[in-house]
């Protein structure tokens, strides 16, 4: 064997996230030990694994059989592995097999059979082998009808679960408790796929996980096993989960590590493989919920939880290796052939962001929602709990939160799953409830309820006025953090930290062996807690330079922070000194064991970033390439004396506060938009007047956009403005003048002591008030005219000397009528970073390093004969309510970049990238305002020549008409009239949808537009709302059938 | 109450008492073990020894019924752990684990940090401890004396039944050994470890030599006796302690380990398949000289010792680890079946 296609995933979704970046690079990696060369297929052009150095070539293409088909054709590989890039992988690979494509070309499946995939991915399918080989399933029926389904629910009896064949991350599944809503559910679920599956609703069953890997010699171990704090109908991807497991006994353990070895075997795996448990909390009673018959969420979780390189060793597997060949790369002198023994707990939570789409329902349940994840790692279940909620982002310093306003909510949210559930059973628990009822109503196991009791229990200890040593010890050791303690003693944060230092009370750094101390294996995974008298490693002193990691994966901040990250550590090398990653993101290649000279996997805040750099002596801290979390924190390391690589942290702040920047801009004469602080309504109100609408609104200090929004007349400005307020009181509220069809451009670069050093230019296929990480962007930016460029430049090379700045910024513009505005300046690596990176050849987080010593050269990139665009990746269909419309507001979960020829080619790459297909020439048009409708009438003759059947509503349909294009009128659901525009979606008339409204119309909710946009992405039809990108997107059509779209590497291009 | 464990070379550490108020010596291993504490505290081969569990959450599921133990008592002299749970929460829960260990009288500490405890056995081998309470007491070294009148039957129990008749000898026997062996259907005599077996005046189809604490040169009447089965060519199975009587009685050697293997994640190779098997292990003593006649069985694939022998045509097998498991994975049960097969 000697060239293997691997699949990868493509963009970051809900339900399939940062994992696969690392098991793709893992495989990689092994492959190439075995001087195998791998061709990487993936659109994801923010990962590591379409890095330089790693694949030996990389093509940016969509994940879909017709692209893998063409790919095979052209680069005809001996083998392909499926099993590395989630369900989009699986889910092409099975299709490629159903085709017919792999067999025609002599492409050997790697690992698993595809047969085996397809039994474990078909329910009915999976349920015949499971009971064949004698392992207890829930009684459950696939079926393709609600009335077949209904007759099943019957039979076994309400409540039932209600699941979605060949789904990822239980899309679409729910808890159906009578005939309403299993007639709800299973109508969503039938949408989505041709089969639905009925069963019995296991009630407070324990959820129990195994990972297990087997070879081709048969060997088969469990690596790690897993249980959820939240019983059996909250998806494992939503539950806090443990590793190990905490609650089964051994007869428990061994039972269900059994059962999944004999499923493994039976299913003739080869490589990793995921099995989900139901166990009974009053017997021995269990079943097979799911099998996942390839690397997954789980898998990374439990490859970080226990050290285990889970991917890597899967790697090895598939090309046939024993199991007994493979050392043990943690410890380097034991063997892959064993179980990981633990000295610790993990805990992870997931991290949602629901605040950021409008509308999305807050409960969670048996699909996903969750945009990210943290995971702690401690000596007790309280020392890890405490750590991961801190891990999160959230603020929120411990499960003990008071955000509750009485009783009876804290009782909502414990019966409720939502993501406040575990700080309402905390709340509840100091209000005196009682565990039993608490375990009643929620099925969490009173083993984890105890737990939580116990800190609730210390933090009484908070009030004694004299705080003793060893009270302070205890406290630290179920977590509390400073500022905690602090808040209780009525002293700040840096009190206590000294009050502790002055009892020696320090973290012991304690690392990750997989043996539990049994070999004295020298590791660089790295934990703090405060259960020690002793370090596992001596300081690295000044060869140590700390790089702050991203922490969980959300909305606006993800695998691209990743991406700039690991490039930093890496790149430090040179410079001969060691890197620290600190990170908290079990979904990262940054937390990979083989990445950095040492990794912590700890909390991302000021006590702990100062614990590790006190130990460690470090030289320095790069804050600057983790996005906001890291960057954040600047100023409180600095004022504590820590040294930070880069830009002074007084030139940051003379950045980030917008009075001190925008007298900065002023005195260079930068035009920037209109603006002002308020914390009152009527002199906001006033303001707007005089400026004019539309206005935008941002709270101060807030990521990503959250409550960022943009009011059109004084009603919405009034609705906006009191929000913003309720989110963040302490701070003014900023308004700003919006620029209305103004051009967003973006400049990413890296200085050196004030002089830059390579830069690049892009700009958005939106208008200025899409979000910059939620807008298609277009390198090389072939709509800024020469003067503009010029402009641009020359603003940027007297801020990059105003402010000295060392290393990565981005900056960006935006461009009416010729004129440059500034609208921004972040000192740090954008979101943008990989993408420029990958697109002009140049690896900008290299010179960041380069920067940092002082040893950068100059750069200068020559404009390219292709254009890549990035485009986002939503995941509405997971957010049920959520309104999907672009914002100023981020609400993409991940993105993808594809190259062209023209801009045309590369945005339709990407979109099919990100899952659209045009299924048949069917669109239904609505356009909103004079304006709209005349810059898009050109573009509806392009589709009526292609020869696409348009349907449009009312105003459209007539101004359409008078410009001589006709189409199908539809009616809107207000005008009352069956069947309407709905319902022409539901039934699947249309293939695509363009729904663009005349501005956010942004308060209103269920709106025609609201109602058109969710039916689209709830029945999975491609939908388009932005004016400037269905333009370039029909034009795409216009030029290009799929078959002409190039398959081209990234080595080609460049 | 505060209290302290000592070890001799005169390491201390500071730990809250949560079992029998009273100081207890023995020498002091680890286990790496993560579930199965019912199981491990009664394993009879744990006399003598103060374990510390390297997993630091302990107690978690409280203490089942006697039906699920390994023996009638606790073995262990002491118990170190770094987060004890009081507040356990299991169906099969009778009690806690504090009641069960004052009840059976085990003095038992949480100690903060058994990481670093673990360190310094595995760097500086085994060693004697002691767990000090109140009053002060003496060093105590099990391996230097016979353990076995402590741990064995002291009369003959036969139960079962079947066509086939086998001997257990019992230096420390595992409940689940007996239950492996009663679920394929024999007649099963078990008889304590200085029976000479062939008084018995039964016709005995095979024996089994079980594992048990200490040093396997101290169990020289069981010795005396594996040397007449071989020498009668009756097939013989040794688990553990029973492995090293084996291999003694057939003129191999052991030796004492620097500090074991205990836990249940132990790889080892079956040397003719190459299949590797995840066992239980519970040793501070293993084979060296490998008996003439004889041939490796298994290896261990972390560390390279011999986990077992098997004759090279005469019905003589022993296994180093824990073939019945409990606690620890099941995956060579299959073992039972070889030697059943030889009856």
């Amino acid at each position: 064997m000697k060239k293997i296609l691997l699949l990868g995933s493509g963009a970051l979704k809900i339900g399939q996230a940062g994992e696969f970046d690392y098991s793709g690079s893992q495989a990689i990696k092994a492959f190439k030990e075995e001087g195998i060369k791998t061709i990487l297929i993936n659109p994801n052009i923010a990962t590591i694994q379409t890095s330089e150095n790693l694949a030996d070539k990389v093509y940016f293409l969509p994940v879909t059989a017709e692209f893998v088909t063409r790919l095979i054709e052209k680069e005809k590989p001996d083998a392909i592995a499926l099993s590395f890039g989630g369900q989009t992988a699986l889910n092409c690979g099975m299709d490629l097999y159903k085709k017919g494509i792999l067999k025609k070309y002599g492409v050997e499946v790697l690992g698993t059979p595809v047969s085996s995939i397809i039994a474990s991915e078909d329910r009915q399918k999976f349920a015949d082998h499971l009971q064949k080989i004698k392992i207890p399933i829930p009684a459950s029926h696939a079926v393709s009808s609600i009335n077949e389904g209904l007759a099943i629910a019957r039979k076994i009896k309400f409540p039932v679960m209600i699941r979605a064949g060949f789904a990822l991350g239980g899309q679409k599944s729910g808890v159906a408790h009578d005939e309403k809503e299993f007639r709800e559910i299973s109508e969503a679920a039938l949408s989505f796929s041709p089969q639905i599956l009925v069963e019995k609703y296991l009630h407070h069953f324990k959820e129990i996980e195994y990972e297990v890997v087997r070879d081709a010699q048969d060997n088969c171990v469990t690596v790690c096993n897993m249980e959820n704090f939240d019983p059996l109908g909250i998806h494992t991807g939503e539950s806090i989960v443990v590793a190990p497991s905490q609650t089964l006994n051994n007869y428990q353990y061994h039972l269900l590590r059994s059962a999944s070895i004999k499923i493994v075997r039976s299913l003739k795996i080869v490589g990793e493989c995921n099995v989900q448990f139901a166990l009974d909390p009053k017997s021995n009673g269990y079943y097979v919920i799911e099998v996942n018959a390839r690397l997954s969420r789980s898998s990374a979780l439990a490859s970080k939880a226990t050290g285990y390189p889970l991917a890597y060793v899967a790697a090895k597997l598939i090309l046939g290796k024993p199991l007994t060949s493979i050392i043990n790369e943690v410890t380097k002198v034991t063997q892959a052939a064993f179980e990981p023994s633990l000295d610790y707990i993990v805990a992870k939570i997931p991290r949602w962001d629901m605040e950021k789409f409008r509308g999305a329902e807050e409960k969670i349940g048996s699909s996903m929602k969750s945009v990210g994840e943290v995971m702690a790692i401690g000596r007790t279940f309280e020392e890890a709990i405490q750590k991961a909620v801190r891990m999160l982002d959230i603020g929120v310093h411990g499960v003990i939160e008071n955000k509750f306003i009485d009783e009876k909510e804290i009782w909502h949210y414990i019966k409720i799953p939502t993501p406040k559930r575990l700080f309402a059973i905390a709340s509840g628990l100091k209000k005196g409830f009682s565990i039993n009822k608490i375990y009643q109503e929620t099925g969490i196991d009173r083993w984890f309820l105890y737990r939580l009791k116990n800190i609730v229990d210390a933090e009484q200890l908070m009030s004694s006025k004299a705080m003793s040593k060893d009270v302070l010890l205890k406290l630290k050791k179920l977590g509390f953090s400073d500022r905690r303690i602090g808040e209780g003693l009525g002293i700040s944060e840096l009190g206590v930290r000294a009050l502790r230092k002055k009892h020696s009370i320090i973290p012991s750094v304690f690392s990750i062996d997989t043996l539990a101390g049994e070999f004295p294996a020298k590791t660089n995974y790295l934990y703090t807690t405060y259960w020690g008298s002793h370090n596992d490693v001596q300081p690295l002193k000044g060869d140590g330079v700390m790089v702050l990691g991203s922490g969980p994966y959300r909305i606006g901040s993800s695998v691209e922070f990743d991406w700039s990250c690991v490039n930093v550590a890496l790149n430090l090398k040179k410079y001969r000194k060691k890197s620290i990653i600190i990170n908290c993101n079990p979904e990262t290649v940054s937390t990979d064991y083989d990445m950095s000279d040492r990794l912590y996997f700890e909390e991302l805040t000021f006590e702990r970033v100062a614990d590790i750099y006190e130990f460690e002596k470090s030289s320095s801290v790069v804050i600057s390439v983790g996005g906001q979390t890291p960057n954040n924190l600047s100023s409180r390391l600095d004022k504590y004396g820590v040294k930070i690589l880069g830009t002074k942290v007084k030139d940051i702040d003379m950045a980030e506060n917008r009075n001190k920047f925008s007298d900065l801009l002023d005195k260079l004469k930068v035009l920037q938009p209109v603006w002002k602080n308020f914390s009152d309504m009527e002199s906001a109100l006033k303001f707007a007047r005089r400026v004019g609408y539309p206005v935008l609104i941002r709270p101060s200090y807030v990521l990503s956009g959250l409550a960022m929004n943009l009011s059109y007349d004084e009603s919405e400005l009034k609705y906006f403005m009191k929000r913003a307020i309720e989110i963040n009181k302490k701070h003014p509220v900023t308004i700003s003048k919006f620029i209305t069809n103004a051009r967003e451009v973006e400049l990413d670069g890296v200085a050196q002591n004030g002089r830059l050093m390579v830069y690049a230019i892009a700009n958005h296929i939106e208008h200025a008030g899409v979000h910059s990480g939620d807008a298609s962007i277009v390198y090389p930016a072939e709509r800024v005219r020469f003067g503009s460029g010029l402009r641009i430049l020359e603003i940027t090379n007297q801020l990059a000397e105003k402010l000295k700045i060392s290393g990565p910024f981005n900056i960006q513009f935006m461009v009416k009528e010729n004129k440059v505005y500034v609208i921004e300046l972040n000192l740090r690596a954008s979101r943008t970073f990989p993408f420029i990176s990958k697109v002009t050849g140049v690896n900008f987080a290299k010179v960041v390093v380069d920067s940092f010593f002082n040893k950068s050269q100059e750069y200068k990139i020559n404009y390219p004969p292709y254009v890549s665009v990035k485009a986002p990746q939503f995941s509405f269909a997971r957010l049920e309510g959520a309104d999907p419309v672009l914002r100023v507001e981020m609400a993409s979960t991940g993105e993808v970049a594809c190259f062209g020829e023209t801009a045309e080619e590369a945005f339709f790459k990407s979109l099919i990238a990100t899952g659209m297909s045009l299924k048949k020439k069917t669109a239904l048009v609505t356009v909103g305002g004079e304006e709209n409708k005349l810059k898009f009438a050109e573009s509806v003759w392009r589709l009526k020549n292609l020869g696409f059947k348009l349907y449009a509503t009312n105003h459209t349909n007539k101004f359409l008409k008078s410009k001589g294009v006709k189409t199908k009128l539809v009616s809107k659901v207000y005008e009352g009239r069956r069947p309407n525009v709905v319902d022409l979606i539901e039934t699947r008339k249309v293939s695509l949808v363009i729904n663009i409204s005349e501005y956010g119309s942004q308060t209103e909710r269920k709106t025609d537009g609201y109602l058109i946009r969710r039916a689209a992405v709830d029945n999975n039809i491609p939908l388009l709302t932005d004016l400037n990108s269905a333009r370039l997107f029909v034009n795409a059509l216009d030029k290009y059938k799929v078959e002409d779209l190039q398959i081209k590497s990234w080595d080609e291009y460049l | 109450m505060l209290a302290r464990l000592i070890l001799k070379d005169g390491s201390t550490f500071k730990g809250n008492s949560f079992g029998f108020e009273d100081s207890r010596a023995g020498e002091l291993v680890f286990s790496t073990g993560m579930a199965g504490y019912p199981e491990s505290l009664t394993d009879p081969s744990y006399e003598g020894q103060i374990l510390v569990a390297t997993y630091p959450i302990f107690g978690s599921y409280g203490v089942p019924d006697r039906k699920f133990w390994e023996s009638s008592r606790i073995h262990i002299s002491g118990l170190i752990v770094s987060q004890y749970i009081d507040t356990p929460s299991h169906f099969e829960s009778k009690m806690t684990l504090s009641q069960w260990l004052k009840k059976e009288r085990i003095p038992a500490l949480e100690i903060d940090d058994t990481r670093l405890l673990t360190q310094l056995l595995r760097d500086k081998g085994a060693q004697v401890a002691k767990i000090v309470i109140d009053r002060e007491i003496d060093f105590y070294d099990p391996n230097k004396e016979n353990l076995l009148n402590n741990v064995s039957v002291k009369k003959i129990i036969i139960d079962g039944k079947g066509s086939k008749t086998v001997a257990l000898i019992d230096c420390g026997v595992k409940e689940n050994i007996r239950r492996n062996l009663l679920k394929r259907g024999v007649r099963l005599i078990t008889v304590p470890w200085d029976c000479d077996i062939f008084v018995l005046k039964e016709k005995i189809d095979g024996v089994i030599i079980s594992n048990g604490p200490g040093d396997p040169k101290m169990a020289d009447l069981t010795i005396k006796t594996a040397k007449v089965i071989m020498a009668k060519k009756i097939p013989l199975l040794g688990i553990c302690l029973g492995n090293q009587i084996l291999a003694l009685a057939a003129g191999g050697d052991t030796y004492k380990m620097k500090f074991g293997h205990r836990g249940q994640n132990q790889p080892c190779i079956d040397q003719d398949s190459k299949r590797c098997y995840i066992t239980t292990q519970n040793h501070g003593f293993a084979i060296g000289k490998i008996p003439s006649g004889f041939r490796p069985w298994f290896v261990n694939a972390n560390d390279q010792t011999n986990e077992g022998i098997i004759h090279k045509n005469l019905p003589f097998m022993s296994v180093q680890f824990h073939p019945e498991a409990t606690p620890g994975p099941v995956d060579t049960e299959w073992i039972f079946d070889k030697f059943f097969k030889c009856l």
